[in-house]
């Protein structure tokens, strides 16, 4: 084990794996730029890293942590690859898709330098510590999961976008190629013209935004005077209730669906919006209740107490007093309720058929049909997706707060 | 300690009331959307109720004029064609009622109908299911109907019978149970449902605490990266569902282009279509989809650990991944099992992920799909609603033992 340790095997070793990591990471980027079929090829990407692992650790302290010493070990690096790949650095000829190659070439090579200065900071030849040891594998393990939760998390997206900007024939051709032909201008877009022209998404986009905003007002409505009353107000059975709401929480939407279903049926209310306003709110009723009520119960009794001395009413109270100071926490659960409407897909799968009130879920789950073209499909999931990312991309901390506090539920 | 107040003076009246009449709609709203179906769930589990019976049967009657009145005195017959539209329930009492065109005269009445005037009335008696018949009454045309040129259909037959919906019947049956309890399928579905739920469930925790760990350190661009993570669970299902299958198509795939370009495989696989790799998928898919949530919260949990403990083991000359196992691992046992129960119970309610990934297929149809596949693929609702109230059984068990731990653990 202390073996391991030392400098000239451990360095060696991280190297070559963060190397072949790198490896792959440039291949598939590579083939995704391009279409071409290029190949990480790992013994080559193994003795490179080793090298450069070597290097560091037998060099100087001070060489690789300025800039120059970094930029030489990233050419050597890229030299070294030429070579040992025979003049073909990922496995395919230069002369296809040249200066993409190049590119990516010179950030492979600078992808192995840089992070393996940081991985291998301090660590000398014939080190044997094992804090040093473990700190550098850790810094490994962390860049390998930077790199590789990124990879996991962005391709699917990535690949839906490029999807929908392709043509069917394209696709067909190589579905690994997502360069764009940017020439073709606003052709490129094509899918969106369709769906919105053709698919009536942009109606499908208004009826989500106003069925979701509908069902955070309902869902507030009910859901703040209820939760208000369990987590302050004494009374018997308040435990009992909130232990049932946690309880209603996790019965399964496909088990409510089916009686919902038959009682709609009976009743007229299916293929109607406002049978889906009817339902959405009620699943959204007991997360909204769980979340706001831990929320009530951590705010200060003091100063509501204070209000009830100065001769406010308890809905006085709640009203000037509780809700202006829970105000982050309603952002907080409206986002949360806003992102389940918009999200549902079950409920609309099963409760509309009529094509001019589908919402926007309901929308994208007609497009999945053999005589559609697989990019309108993608370019349903874009619309679907983009309003909903933007929304927890600008409030984020309001949204992580909901998630957190409330969202055992998936 | 001192609890509050116990009397019920006229302040904590007033208190109770006005708590409930906070609560009164919710729970109205809640009892009237959830617990009146789960009852109802129960209920139609024990009946035979296919998808067509949700329409009460009714008869029908469609009516046309068999022959051409072109002068006075020719002669024709007005037919009705009846029928009950319910190929398995009976309807009572069916009576017909019409307002025959002016002048024409009745020449063969059937027994069971009666004229007055120009009003037609018949007592068709009851029907079996799937009844059809033919009613004819020959009629002569006069001058007076061939110059108004009145239209036989200008008065609709009007057709009522008495029937019961076999939702409110008293006939029960327990054949919904023993056809989903039957044979090798149950086990298959039960098979699919805990190797998703265990295998997602875990895989999902385990993920998420690679991940926390990852950015559990401050570094540059934390808030991005701990964005960008969340994003398989804030997109909607429907989208990155659809990706997924786009992506692993065997025809038109990124994923299989790439590897056979690669040479790792030799031909493009079936990812979706395959057994058992189309159970492995879902729960891949799954995990990819789930994990930011136990992120989110182990991260959380993590930078409330105090910092001072790290220092000390430090000192102590503790290595960092001893220092993992015995501070970090111990501090985060309580929100692990917590992650663990929820996320369980969530992972086996699960439906639209394997719904649109697969649909069932391929070996990964789990109970909550079941339900769909039973209830509105073979049509067989009651068989549907047997499935999920084994669901529901199997819910009650986990809640039981859910709420004994929690309630150890979180004093709730």
């Amino acid at each position: 084990m202390s073996r391991l340790r030392a400098g000239y095997v451990a360095a060696p070793i991280l190297g070559a794996l963060w190397a072949m990591t790198m490896a792959v990471c440039a291949a598939v980027g590579l083939a995704f730029a391009s279409g071409a079929a290029a190949t990480p090829g790992f013994l080559p990407a193994a003795i490179v890293g080793a090298a450069s692992g070597l290097a560091v650790v037998f060099a100087p302290a001070d060489w690789f942590e300025r800039m120059l010493g970094k930029a030489a070990l990233a050419i050597a690096a890229a030299v070294l690859t030429f070579v040992l790949r025979l003049g073909q650095p990922f496995g395919i000829p230069l002369e296809e898709a040249s200066l993409t190659q190049v590119a990516i070439l010179a950030v492979y090579a600078a992808a192995i330098s840089w992070p393996l200065c940081g991985i291998l900071k301090g660590y000398a030849w014939n080190e044997r510590d094992r804090h040093m040891f473990e700190h550098a594998v850790i810094r490994f393990l962390t860049c390998f999961g930077y790199v590789v939760f990124t990879a996991l998390v962005a391709i699917p997206f990535y690949v839906m976008v490029m999807t929908s900007l392709k043509s069917q024939q394209a696709l067909l051709a190589n579905p690994l190629d997502f360069g764009l032909d940017l020439e073709k201008g606003w052709e490129l877009f094509r899918s969106y013209k369709e769906l919105f022209g053709q698919f009536n998404f942009g109606r499908y986009l208004g009826i989500s935004f106003v069925v979701s905003v509908a069902t955070v007002a309902i869902t507030l409505l009910f859901s703040v005077p209820g939760a208000y009353a369990v987590a302050r107000l004494r009374f018997r059975g308040r435990a009992t209730l909130s232990r049932s709401i946690l309880l209603i929480y996790m019965v399964p939407m496909i088990v409510l669906a089916l009686p919902i279903y038959i009682a709609f049926s009976i009743t007229g209310l299916r293929n109607s919006l406002f049978g889906i306003l009817l339902i959405y709110p009620v699943t959204t009723i007991p997360v909204a209740l769980y979340m706001l009520q831990g929320y009530f119960r951590g705010l200060p009794v003091e100063v509501e107490e204070a209000g009830l001395v100065d001769g406010l009413k308890r809905l006085g109270v709640i009203i000037k007093i509780t809700l202006p100071l829970s105000l982050p926490a309603l952002a907080s659960v409206s986002l949360y309720v806003f992102m389940i409407a918009w999200n549902e897909f079950l409920l609309a799968f099963m409760l509309l058929d009529d094509p001019s009130i589908f919402t926007l879920t309901r929308g994208v789950a007609m497009l999945n049909s053999s005589e559609i073209p697989r990019q309108h499909l993608m370019a349903g999931a874009v619309i679907a997706t983009v309003p909903i990312m933007l929304l927890f991309l600008g409030l984020e901390r309001f949204m992580t707060r909901g998630l957190t506090a409330g969202a055992v539920k998936g | 300690m001192v609890g509050p107040p116990s009397e019920s003076g006229p302040l904590q009246r007033q208190e109770v009331r006005l708590a409930w009449s906070l609560l009164g709609p919710t729970l109205a709203v809640v009892a009237l959307v959830i617990i009146l179906p789960l009852l109802s769930i129960f209920w139609i589990s024990f009946k035979p109720v296919g998808l067509e019976d949700l329409r009460p049967p009714t008869p029908t009657a469609y009516e046309r004029m068999r022959g051409d009145l072109e002068a006075p005195g020719d002669a024709a017959a007005i037919e009705y064609r009846l029928r009950n539209t319910s190929p398995k329930f009976p309807v009572s009492s069916v009576t017909l009622n019409d307002v025959l065109p002016e002048g024409l005269s009745v020449a063969d009445l059937d027994p069971r109908c009666e004229l007055e005037g120009r009003a037609l009335s018949c007592d068709l008696g009851d029907w079996e299911p799937g009844y059809r018949e033919r009613l004819r009454i020959d009629v002569t045309a006069d001058e007076i109907f061939i110059a108004s040129g009145v239209e036989l259909r200008d008065s609709e037959a009007l057709i009522s019978g008495e029937s019961r919906s076999v939702l409110l019947s008293g006939e029960f049956t327990t054949a919904n149970f023993v056809r989903i309890f039957d044979g090798s399928e149950f086990w298959s579905v039960l098979w699919a449902t805990s190797f998703y739920t265990v295998v997602g469930t875990i895989g999902a925790l385990v993920v998420g605490l690679m991940a926390a760990l990852i950015l559990n350190k401050d570094v540059r661009g934390q808030g991005f990266f701990r964005g960008l993570f969340l994003f398989p669970y804030v997109a909607p299902v429907i989208a990155v569902a659809f990706t997924w299958v786009t992506l692993f198509d065997p025809f038109s795939g990124s994923a299989n282009a790439l590897l056979v370009q690669m040479g790792a495989v030799e031909t493009p696989i079936n990812f979706f279509g395959e057994r058992p790799l189309a159970l492995i998928m879902v729960t891949v898919f799954e995990i990819w989809r789930y994990f930011p949530l136990s992120f989110l919260f182990i991260l959380a949990r993590m930078q409330s650990i105090d910092s001072d403990m790290y220092e000390a083991a430090e000192m102590d000359g503790a290595s960092p991944f001893q220092q993992f196992w015995a501070l970090s691992i111990p501090h985060l046992l309580g929100i692990l099992s917590i992650l663990f129960l929820l996320r369980f119970i969530w992972t086996f309610n699960k439906f639209d992920d394997i719904f649109l990934l697969t649909g069932g297929n391929a070996g990964t149809r789990t109970l909550t799909v079941n339900v769909y596949e039973q209830a509105f693929a073979i049509s067989n609702i009651g068989a549907g609603a047997a499935v999920a109230v084994v669901i529901f059984a199997c819910l009650l068990a986990f809640s039981v033992f859910f709420f004994r731990f929690l309630s150890r653990e979180e004093g709730l």
